[in-house]
C-alpha cells in the first residue's frame, strides 16, 4: 500500500486496491450467492440442495464456474458476431463500476463521490442495453421477445424507482451515498419511508429480472430468453451479473433505507454485509414462492399503482419537509 | 392453416416440440402479431408409437401392457376401460372386491395425476417451489401402488376378471395414513396458491371455454366440468363400483384457468372420499373371477367401454372377428379433443397465456398420438 501510494499518489493506490478488492468482493459473492440460492431454495422446497462438493456443497458453485469454463463457446451460424460478442462484457462493466461508490463503512469506499446514487442508477440502467444487444443479435425469435420485454419492463419499473428514490434525497439534501447514511444516525428511513422501501424493493425485483419479473427469461415461456443462444462463460458472465445486481439493489436499499453501517458493538462493514444479504434472501424468498406475472400485467401494475404511488410519497415527503 | 406471415406484419413463433413447457413433445405453429396470438396450429405426432395398430397384432393379453403407457399419469384408468371392455366381450363377471380395489387404485392414480398437474402447471407460471411438494405427496400414493402393482408408473395391474393381488393390511394403513396427511396439506395449498394475487391474475378470466364451445367440440373432464356441465362418466354411466360410494362432480362457471384449477383440487378431495368409503365398506372374497379362459377367442362382435380418467372420458372400442386377436381397437382419448379447443382458446392471447392455457388443459402429448 505504502509503496503503491508512493509511486501513484494516495488516490492511484486507493483505486487500484479498491478494484482489486472489488473484483475479489464480485467473484466471491457470486460464487456465495449461487450457493446460497440453491440452498434457500432447496430448504424451500423440501430437499437438502448440493451435499457432496465440500461442507454442504459449499464448494459446488466453484465446481461448475469450471466445468463452465472448459465448456465450449458455442456461436450460432447468422448472429450478429461483434453484437453478440459484445454484449456479455457490456452486461458485467457496469456492474462492476457501480462498486465505485458503494460504502461499505464509513471508511471502505472507493470513491466517495457527490453524485453517488445517480451513478449507480445510471450504471444499472445499462444492463438493459445490454439484454437488448444480447436479444437482437442472436438472431433467435425468443431472445427477441426477451429483449422486448426487458427494455418495456425497464421503462415501466425505472420511473418509479427513481421517484423513489428521490424521496429520500429530498430528506437527505444530498446525493451522496456517505452522507445518505449518515443522516441516518438517530434512526433508520425505512421508519419514516415504508412505503418508498416497498416500492424500491418490488422495482429491484424487477430491475434485477428475479420472480415474479422474471420476464425477460421466463423459462416455462421463452426457454432462456435473451440468453438462450449464450453457452460457456459467455453464459456465466450473464449470470454472474444477474446475482452481482441483486448485490447491488439490495447495496443501495441499505443504503437508503437501513441505515448502511450504521448497528451496535460489530464493525460497520459487517453490519452492511448483514443487511445486504438479508435483503438477498427476501429477494430470493420471493422467488421460489411466487409465480411468474404476465407481460401486460407488470406494465399495467407499474404504470397504474407504481408510478402514481411513488409521486404520492414524493409529494407527501416534500410537503412534510416544508412544514416541519 | 398457417403458411408465411412474411407479407402480414406477422411472425411464426415455433413453440416445441423441445420446449420447457410443451409438456413432452407437443409442438404448436404460433402465428404472432408481436406478443399476441393470431392463429395457432398444432402439430402432432412426434410421440406416435402406434398403439392402436399394435393392437392388431397382439392378442388380448399381450395388448395390456400397453395400456399403461397411453396416457402414463393415470394408467390405471386404461387398465380399467381396456380390461371392462374385454370381460364385457368374453362374458366374464368381476367379483365384488376386485371392483372395490379397482376402485381405490384408481382413485389413487387419479390423485397422483391431478397432484403433478398441479405441481407441472404452477411451474409454468412461474412458481418453482409447488412442484416439488406435490412430488413429496405424490411419492406416498407412488410407494403404495407400488406395494401391490409392482411399478411405480406405467401400472400394468388389472386383469381380465379382476386383480392378480389382494390388498394388505398395511396398504389400507397407509391409504387411511395418507388421505390424513394429504387433507393437512391443502390449507398451504390454498394459502399460497390459491389465494395468491398474481397466481389469481394469471388465471381468472383467462382461456375461458364457453359451455357451447365445449359441447361442440366434445371436451371431458375437468376442462368441461370447469365451464359448469357436469358430466362425469362415473355417474352419468356408472361402472364398476363407482355407484356404491357418494361423491360429488365439482364444476365451475366461467370455465377460466382458475375454474378448471379449482375443479381438480375438488376432485382430488372427492377422490380421497371415495377412497375412504371403498376401504371401510371393502367386502371380503374373491379377487379373481373363477372360468376366464387363459387362451381368449372371444365371439364375433363390437363392444365399447367408457371410463372417466383424470383428464376425461377415455373410451374403448374394441372389434372382434372371433380371433385371438382383435380386429380394430379405437381409443377415444380426452386429450386429442381437449387439444382442438385449447388452440381455438389461444387466439388473441398472449404467448404467457399460451403456456397457461396449455397447463390447464393437462394434455399427456403420448395420449394424443396413441
Amino acid at each position: 500500500m505504502d509503496m503503491l501510494a508512493s509511486t501513484l499518489g494516495t488516490e492511484g493506490a486507493r483505486m487500484i486496491v479498491g478494484l482489486i478488492g472489488v473484483i475479489a468482493l464480485v467473484s466471491v459473492n457470486a460464487l456465495f450467492l449461487i450457493w446460497m440460492e440453491r440452498k434457500v431454495s432447496a430448504h424451500m422446497q423440501l430437499r437438502p440442495g448440493p451435499m457432496e462438493v465440500g461442507w454442504h456443497g459449499a464448494i459446488q458453485t466453484i465446481a461448475d464456474a469450471l466445468k463452465l469454463m472448459g465448456k465450449e463457446l458455442i456461436t450460432p451460424e447468422e448472429v450478429d458476431r461483434p453484437v453478440y460478442y459484445l454484449a456479455p462484457v457490456v452486461v458485467f462493466l457496469p456492474v462492476l463500476l457501480t462498486f465505485l461508490v458503494i460504502p461499505f463503512s464509513q471508511k471502505m469506499i472507493i470513491k466517495d463521490m457527490n453524485v453517488g446514487i445517480v451513478l449507480i442508477l445510471a450504471f444499472s440502467t445499462l444492463s438493459v442495453l445490454a439484454i437488448l444487444m444480447a436479444g437482437w443479435s442472436s438472431n433467435n425469435k425468443y431472445s427477441v421477445f426477451g429483449a422486448i420485454r426487458s427494455v418495456a419492463q425497464n421503462i415501466a419499473y425505472e420511473i418509479p424507482l427513481l421517484v423513489t428514490v428521490m424521496s429520500i434525497i429530498l430528506m437527505v439534501g444530498s446525493f451522496k451515498l456517505t452522507d445518505i447514511v449518515a443522516a441516518q444516525g438517530r434512526y433508520w428511513f425505512i421508519l419514516v419511508q415504508p412505503l418508498a422501501f416497498i416500492l424500491y424493493i418490488i422495482c429491484a425485483t424487477a430491475e434485477t429480472n428475479r420472480t415474479p419479473f422474471d420476464l425477460p427469461e421466463a423459462e416455462s415461456e421463452l426457454v432462456a430468453g435473451f440468453h438462450t443462444e449464450y453457452s460457456g462463460m459467455r453464459f456465466a458472465l450473464f449470470f454472474l451479473a444477474e446475482y452481482t445486481n441483486m448485490f447491488i439493489v439490495s447495496a443501495v436499499a441499505t443504503v437508503l433505507f437501513l441505515g448502511g453501517w450504521h448497528g451496535p458493538i460489530l464493525p460497520g462493514f459487517i453490519w452492511f454485509l448483514i443487511k445486504v444479504y438479508a435483503l438477498i434472501f427476501l429477494i430470493m424468498w420471493f422467488r421460489w414462492t411466487f409465480p411468474r406475472v404476465r407481460f401486460d400485467q407488470l406494465v399495467t401494475f407499474a404504470w397504474k399503482i407504481l408510478i402514481p404511488l411513488s409521486f404520492a410519497n414524493l409529494l407527501i415527503t416534500a410537503l412534510f419537509l416544508k412544514l416541519f | 392453416m398457417i403458411t408465411s406471415g412474411i407479407e402480414e406484419k406477422t411472425f411464426i413463433l415455433n413453440l416445441g416440440p423441445q420446449h420447457p413447457s410443451t409438456h413432452g413433445v407437443l409442438r404448436v405453429l404460433l402465428e404472432m402479431d408481436g406478443e399476441y396470438i393470431a392463429a395457432a396450429e398444432p402439430v402432432i405426432g412426434y410421440g406416435h408409437r402406434a398403439h392402436e395398430h399394435m393392437a392388431e397384432n397382439r392378442n388380448y393379453h399381450q395388448f395390456l401392457p400397453n395400456m399403461g403407457r397411453v396416457d402414463y399419469l393415470h394408467a390405471l384408468a386404461y387398465n380399467h376401460g381396456y380390461c371392462m371392455a374385454v370381460e364385457k366381450l368374453i362374458g366374464v363377471v368381476v367379483p365384488e372386491r376386485a371392483e372395490y380395489i379397482r376402485v381405490i387404485t384408481n382413485e389413487l392414480n387419479r390423485i397422483t395425476s391431478h397432484l403433478l398437474w398441479f405441481g407441472a402447471y404452477l411451474m409454468d407460471l412461474g412458481a418453482f417451489t409447488p412442484f416439488l411438494y406435490c412430488f413429496d405427496d405424490r411419492e406416498h400414493i407412488l410407494d403404495l401402488l407400488d406395494r401391490i402393482t409392482g411399478s411405480r408408473l406405467t401400472y400394468c395391474f388389472f386383469r381380465f376378471g379382476g386383480v392378480p393381488v389382494d390388498l394388505d393390511d398395511d396398504f389400507i394403513f397407509g391409504c387411511r395414513a395418507f388421505i390424513k396427511r394429504l387433507r393437512s396439506r391443502w390449507v398451504d395449498y390454498h394459502n399460497l396458491v390459491t389465494k395468491n394475487v398474481i397466481f389469481i391474475h394469471r388465471a381468472k378470466g383467462v382461456g375461458v371455454f364457453t359451455k357451447e364451445q365445449c359441447l361442440l367440440y366434445g371436451i371431458t373432464g375437468p376442462s368441461l366440468r370447469g365451464s359448469g356441465i357436469a358430466y362425469d362418466i362415473r355417474k352419468s354411466e356408472p361402472y364398476s363400483a363407482y355407484p356404491l360410494f357418494n361423491f360429488d362432480i365439482p364444476t365451475g362457471e366461467n370455465g377460466d384457468i382458475f375454474d378448471r384449477y379449482i375443479v381438480r383440487l375438488e376432485e382430488m378431495e372427492q377422490s380421497c372420499r371415495i377412497i375412504e368409503q371403498a376401504l371401510d365398506k371393502l367386502p371380503n372374497g374373491p379377487i379373481m373371477a373363477e372360468k376366464v379362459p387363459k387362451r381368449i377367442k372371444p365371439a364375433a362382435g363390437e363392444v365399447y367401454q367408457a371410463v372417466e380418467t383424470a383428464r376425461g372420458s377415455f373410451g374403448t372400442y374394441i372389434v372382434s372377428q372371433g380371433d385371438i386377436k382383435p380386429y380394430r381397437i379405437k381409443l377415444r382419448v380426452p386429450s386429442f379433443a381437449n387439444l382442438s379447443l385449447m388452440v381455438e382458446s389461444f387466439k388473441d392471447n398472449l404467448v404467457a397465456d399460451v403456456v397457461a392455457i396449455l397447463g390447464s388443459i393437462d394434455v399427456v402429448i403420448p395420449e394424443i398420438d396413441r
